[in-house]
C-alpha cells in the first residue's frame, strides 16, 4: 500500500477487522474480471442482509447500539486507512494523535460488537465503506473528513441518548461520547486554532445534536453497504 | 429574549414544541407579541406553565436536581475563568492562548445562563452562585490566579471533573428528551474544554507528553487532583459493561492499556464530585 493513487483507496473489511486495506484499483486489476467482482460483492451483500432494505439496524435498545456501532466501524476504517498510508507532511505528533485515535476507534467498534453479542442480540455485519470522496496523501483532505466524523459522531450520540431505555446503554455511550467530542476539538485545533467549539454549538454554548436519519444521511456519503434504520426507536 | 431561547433550544430536540404547546402557530404569535410586552420577571413562570402543559406534567423533581447540581458547578466553573482570566491578565500569553481563554469563559457563562433559564421554565428557582470562592482550594493551589501554569493545571482537572460530572448523572433524566440531550450537549462542550486545555498545557510544554485524552488515571500532573480521576469507577477502568477493553482485538494485537483507558470516560457520582469541588467553596 503505497501513499500515492489514494484518493480511490477502499478499505475491505472482513471477518474480525480490517486485515490489510486494499486499493480498489489495485484489487480490480489483480482479479482482471470488473463484472465478476461486482456480482461478487453484490451477492455478498445479499447475505448480509435480512432483506432487500438495507443492513437492518434493529430496534429498542439493539437498534441504537448498531447504530453506534455503524458509526464506530465508519471511523474506525477511516482512521486505519489514514494511519496505514500518512498524508504527505504529517508531523510525528500528527501521527501519535493519528495513531491514539485509530485504537480508540477500533476499541469502540469491538466494544459494540461485544456488547451487542452479549445483549444477546445480533450485531450488523461489517459494513462496506466508501473513502473514494477522500484524498489520504492530502492533510487538508484527511483532517477535514476527521473533523466532520468525529462531530458528526458527537451529535449522533448526543441526539440518540434520549432514545435509549437502560440507564447502563446510556453511561456506556456517556462515557464514549465525551471522548469522540476530545477528538473533535484536537482535530479542530489541529486545523484551526481555537475552533475546539466552533460552528457544533449552538447560541447557548450547547453541542448541537442529531437524529439518527440526518446522521446516516450525512455519513451515508462513505458507507456502501445499505443501512435499514426504519425500525430504531423515535422517542 | 430568553423565552425564544428557550423554545428554540427545546424545538432542536422536539420539532413539535410549538404543536404541544398550542395546536394553533398563530396562538403561538399572538403570545409571542403578548409575551414582548411581558415585564421579562414574569416569562419564566409563563414558560413553565406552557411546559408543563405541553408536557402534560411537572417536571420531575428529579430532573430538577439534576439541572440545580449543574448549575452548581457551572457557576463555579465560570467564576474561575471570568475571576482567573482577570487576575492572571498579561501572565496569559496574547494571541491563541489569550483567546482561548475568553472562548472557555464565555462558554461557562453562557451554560449558567442556559441552566437558569431552564430552570425556571421548569418552574423552579435556579441555585444562585457563591458570593465567593476560595479558588486555591484552601491553600492547595495558591498560585492558581498568579502562575498560567497553575492556572491551566487546576483548569483540566476542573474540566475533566466536569465531563465525570455530567456523565454520572445522565441516567437520572433516561428519556427525558429536552433535559437529557440538553445535558449531553453541555457533557461534550466541557469535553471539547478539557480537550483543549490539556492541548494547551501540552503545546505551552507545561507537560510536554499530555494527550487531550485520559491517560490511565490521574495524568494531570498534580498529584493533588488523585481524587479527580479515582473514584467508585476510576478513569484507569477497563471493564465496560462486562467488555474488558484490552482484551479486543486492535492493530498488532489487543488494544493497548493506555487506549483502553483513553478511549472511554469515566463517572464520578454526585457525591464525589461535591466532596471534591467542596474545598472551593461549591456546595
Amino acid at each position: 500500500m503505497q501513499t500515492t493513487k489514494t484518493s480511490n483507496d477502499q478499505v475491505a473489511l472482513t471477518d474480525e477487522r480490517i486485515i490489510q486495506p486494499v486499493s480498489r484499483r489495485r484489487f480490480l486489476g489483480y482479479v482482471g474480471a470488473t463484472s465478476a467482482i461486482l456480482a461478487t460483492g453484490a451477492s455478498c451483500n445479499k447475505n448480509n442482509n435480512d432483506d432487500n432494505n438495507g443492513v437492518d439496524l434493529g430496534s429498542g435498545d439493539v437498534g441504537i447500539l448498531n447504530y453506534a456501532y455503524a458509526l464506530e466501524q465508519l471511523e474506525a476504517a477511516f482512521y486505519t486507512q489514514v494511519v496505514a498510508t500518512p498524508f504527505s507532511g504529517i508531523t510525528s505528533a500528527e501521527t501519535g494523535f493519528l495513531t491514539d485515535i485509530r485504537d480508540h476507534e477500533i476499541a469502540h467498534r469491538e466494544f459494540f460488537k461485544a456488547a451487542i453479542t452479549a445483549a444477546p442480540a445480533t450485531a450488523i455485519p461489517n459494513l462496506e465503506v466508501d473513502f473514494s470522496s477522500i484524498n489520504f496523501t492530502s492533510r487538508a483532505s484527511v483532517l477535514g473528513t476527521a473533523m466532520a466524523f468525529e462531530d458528526l459522531g458527537v451529535s449522533a450520540y448526543d441526539g440518540a441518548g434520549y432514545l435509549l431505555k437502560s440507564a447502563t446503554y446510556l453511561l456506556l455511550a456517556g462515557k464514549i461520547v465525551s471522548v469522540e467530542a476530545r477528538h473533535a476539538a484536537l482535530i479542530r485545533e489541529l486545523v484551526t486554532a481555537n475552533s475546539f467549539l466552533g460552528d457544533q454549538v449552538d447560541a447557548s454554548s450547547v453541542n448541537i445534536s442529531r437524529t439518527p436519519p440526518e446522521v446516516l444521511a450525512i455519513a451515508g456519503t462513505y458507507i456502501k453497504t445499505k443501512i435499514n434504520a426504519s425500525n430504531l426507536p423515535t422517542g | 429574549m430568553k423565552i425564544a431561547n428557550i423554545l428554540e433550544e427545546i424545538e432542536k430536540v422536539d420539532g413539535d414544541i410549538y404543536e404541544r404547546i398550542s395546536p394553533r402557530r398563530r396562538a403561538m404569535k399572538d403570545f409571542f407579541s403578548f409575551g414582548s410586552k411581558v415585564a421579562i420577571t414574569a416569562m419564566p413562570i409563563g414558560i413553565g406553565a406552557m411546559l408543563k402543559k405541553a408536557y402534560g406534567q411537572a417536571v420531575p423533581a428529579g430532573v430538577i436536581a439534576v439541572l440545580q447540581y449543574a448549575l452548581t458547578l457551572e457557576h463555579f466553573e465560570a467564576r474561575y475563568y471570568k475571576d482567573g482570566f482577570t487576575a492572571l491578565g498579561a501572565l496569559i500569553p496574547a494571541g491563541a492562548d489569550n483567546s482561548a481563554i475568553q472562548i472557555i469563559r464565555d462558554s461557562e457563562a453562557k451554560h449558567v445562563t442556559f441552566l437558569q433559564t431552564v430552570i425556571s421554565a421548569a418552574g423552579a428557582t435556579p441555585v444562585a452562585a457563591k458570593v465567593t470562592y476560595d479558588f486555591t482550594a484552601g491553600g492547595t493551589f495558591p498560585t492558581v490566579f498568579t502562575s498560567y501554569v497553575t492556572f491551566l493545571a487546576v483548569a483540566q482537572v476542573l474540566e475533566d471533573t466536569g465531563v465525570r460530572a455530567y456523565k454520572g448523572r445522565a441516567g437520572e433524566l433516561l428519556g427525558q428528551k429536552v433535559y437529557l440531550t440538553a445535558a449531553l450537549g453541555i457533557h461534550a462542550v466541557e469535553a471539547r474544554h478539557a480537550a483543549k486545555i490539556r492541548y494547551m498545557r501540552r503545546l505551552n510544554g507545561h507537560v510536554p507528553a499530555l494527550k487531550p485524552y485520559i491517560t490511565g488515571g490521574n495524568d494531570s500532573g498534580v498529584p493533588a487532583a488523585n481524587g479527580n480521576y479515582a473514584g467508585a469507577i476510576p478513569e484507569t477502568n477497563v471493564n465496560q459493561g462486562g467488555v474488558i477493553i484490552t482484551s479486543l482485538p486492535g492493530i498488532g494485537g489487543n488494544i493497548s492499556l493506555n487506549a483502553a483507558t483513553e478511549a472511554f470516560d469515566e463517572p464520578l457520582t454526585a457525591a464525589e464530585v461535591l466532596a471534591l469541588v467542596a474545598p472551593f467553596g461549591v456546595s
